[in-house]
């Protein structure tokens, strides 16, 4: 099986050229000036187009097994690959908890079934995700697990962290860690600052995230093992992980489209879509996050693509459950906001959302270039377009940025040299 | 750590291979090489010895569990086979068979630990008495 991409804007790790791409099979194989179609070849024009390293979201929930009628391997699946999304780690918050290798397994078979993007399961840290006795986490990577994770809590037990840290080494895995000290969050579900007071709804302040952040980030450095910190959201979080990369902690860090983009104004609306855990902050919190990714202290683009049905979040606000179903708007958003905002360049933020990911966990792709594998994402960047939750394949219809005009429509997505996603 | 100042005084090298929650830190500055896998650990030795877990601290939760300690960290005949044609397995005991070792390698030919734990007795038998008669002419 050949492909080839003709008369795109290939977007490298560091610039940006008109050029052909062929793959053959699961590989790019050639990039030149112009390539002539082999036999046998399927042909995408991709003239006014770009051609980008296939995007890796190494934080999203596709809620499967357990929680079918939030999400499934097959509706996340559709949905990430027509996000431009060639490679998912799902997380482990599902019933049964991803805790052992049998549920691993499980994900890894179901998404061979469905055959769209990569799927790569997050085994939890503790079993039941409970904080309390680490899970078979040897055994959850030999079934193929990437990375460990007890997302939607931290550990609040520092000992079984560090247990955990150490252990999880030994099989060259990081643990990625949700930050929120929940006694001092004590219920609160927005921002704590002054749309908290406005609203009426129970705030929770940057430190109880901040406090995690400075935790992690102590064991990572006393232990000299590296440790990845999920969503940051708060300017003083930044902060933290800056001030640890400059002394040499093995500290990497991620972010989401809603923090570089919204500030908690959008809570006075009352609309439950606003709910997101870290909540979205303030004016000086969405500036540095911004900052953050453009200086490197904040490595890589995710989604915490939390896809939740209506029964969710048709509640009164402090009922409704945190999350946004954000992997179909991602680049847009990111494009939109990050490059043609002027913030940063096209390639950089191709490193956010494929090198940098890629690097973290150790997956193949992340980068165009010949003998690499062909997970590409083709997007037309002058196409405008009003974000319509309506219109997601997620089941999660759940997203704050509906009505919001964007750039950057994701027009094919291909996984191992095939098309998996057409516009 | 006596099995290291032990073996090290009668001029072994030792090589240890554990889940870093259970290595001592700094524990190369003893003397002792940390392998990088049990293949790497058992290579061209003259003796393979496994430590018994201490299944009282399974409660600390320093690993998983059992059988994923057996899976990552125990040893196997096919493990063995790293080892010099003649290498002898030993164990302190009790062990926790299929944890530390299977019980084909503990029942195996290879194996000296019942003479191991026999002999034991007999070790720490003059042990306290050398001690005690330390400490009888020195009061």
């Amino acid at each position: 099986m050949k492909l080839l991409i003709k008369n795109g804007t290939l977007v490298l790790r560091d610039k940006e050229v008109k050029a052909d791409l062929l793959a053959d099979g699961k590989n790019i194989v050639k990039i030149a000036q112009k390539i002539t179609a082999p036999a046998d070849c399927t042909v995408i024009d991709a003239s006014g187009k770009h051609v980008l390293a296939g995007f890796i979201d190494m934080h999203v929930h596709l809620r499967e097994p357990g929680f079918e009628g939030k999400e499934d391997i097959e509706s996340g699946s559709r949905a990430a690959v027509a996000g431009g999304v060639t490679q998912v780690c799902c997380m482990p918050n599902t019933n049964p908890v991803c805790d052992n290798a049998v549920v691993t397994t499980y994900i890894k078979h179901r998404a061979a079934e469905v055959n769209l993007c990569k799927i790569h399961p997050i085994g939890a840290i503790t079993r039941g995700q409970n904080g309390e006795a680490l899970s078979d986490i040897g055994k959850m990577k030999a079934a193929g697990a990437v990375a460990i994770s007890d997302d939607g809590k931290s550990i609040s037990n520092s000992y079984i962290m560090r247990l955990a840290m150490e252990y999880a080494n030994d099989f060259n895995l990081k643990c990625l860690c949700h930050c929120e000290d929940a006694n001092l969050v004590n219920g609160g579900v927005v921002n704590e600052g002054y749309n908290s007071t406005l609203t009426g709804l129970k705030g929770s302040p940057r430190a109880a995230e901040d406090i995690m952040i400075a935790r992690e980030i102590a064991l990572s450095e006393s232990l000299n093992i590296p440790v990845h910190i999920c969503h940051v959201s708060t300017y003083s979080g930044v902060e933290i992980i800056k001030s640890a990369k400059e002394r040499g902690v093995k500290v990497t860090a991620e972010t989401c489209p809603h923090y570089f983009i919204l500030t908690d104004d959008i809570i006075t609306s009352y609309d439950t879509n606003t709910k997101v855990n870290p909540p979205v902050r303030e004016e000086r919190d969405r500036k540095a996050i911004a900052q953050g990714l453009k200086d490197g202290t904040l490595d890589c683009i995710v989604t915490d693509h939390a896809p939740h049905s209506l029964k969710d979040k048709q509640v009164e606000y402090p009922l409704a459950a945190f999350g946004i179903s954000g992997i179909e708007t991602s680049f847009s958003l990111s494009y939109t906001y990050l490059v043609k905002n002027g913030i940063m360049s096209l390639s950089q933020l191709s490193q956010k959302m494929s090198l940098a990911p890629a690097q973290i966990l150790n997956l193949e792709g992340g980068e165009l270039k010949e003998g690499a594998v062909a997970d590409i994402t083709i997007v037309d960047l002058n196409k405008k377009y009003k974000i319509d939750s309506k219109n997601f394949l997620s089941k999660g219809k759940n997203t704050p940025f509906n009505g919001f005009e964007v750039y950057g429509k994701v027009e094919y997505t291909i996984v191992d040299g095939e098309i998996k996603y057409k516009a | 750590m006596s099995n290291l100042f032990g073996l090290q005084k009668l001029g072994a090298q030792v090589y240890l291979y554990a889940p870093a929650t259970l290595l001592p830190k700094d524990i190369e500055k003893l003397g002792a090489h940390v392998a990088k896998s049990r293949e790497q650990a058992i290579e061209g030795a003259d003796a393979v010895m496994g430590l018994r877990i201490q299944l009282e601290r399974q409660n600390g939760g320093l690993f998983p569990s059992l059988s994923e300690y057996a899976k990552f960290y125990g040893v196997n005949d096919s493990l063995l086979k790293y080892a010099k044609k003649d290498a002898i397995v030993l164990h302190p005991g009790p062990v926790n068979r299929g944890v530390e070792l299977t019980p084909q390698v503990i029942d195996g030919e290879k194996s000296l630990i019942t003479q191991q734990v026999t002999n034991g007795v007999a070790v720490r038998m003059s042990i306290l008495k050398l001690l005690s008669e330390y400490r009888e002419k020195n009061l």
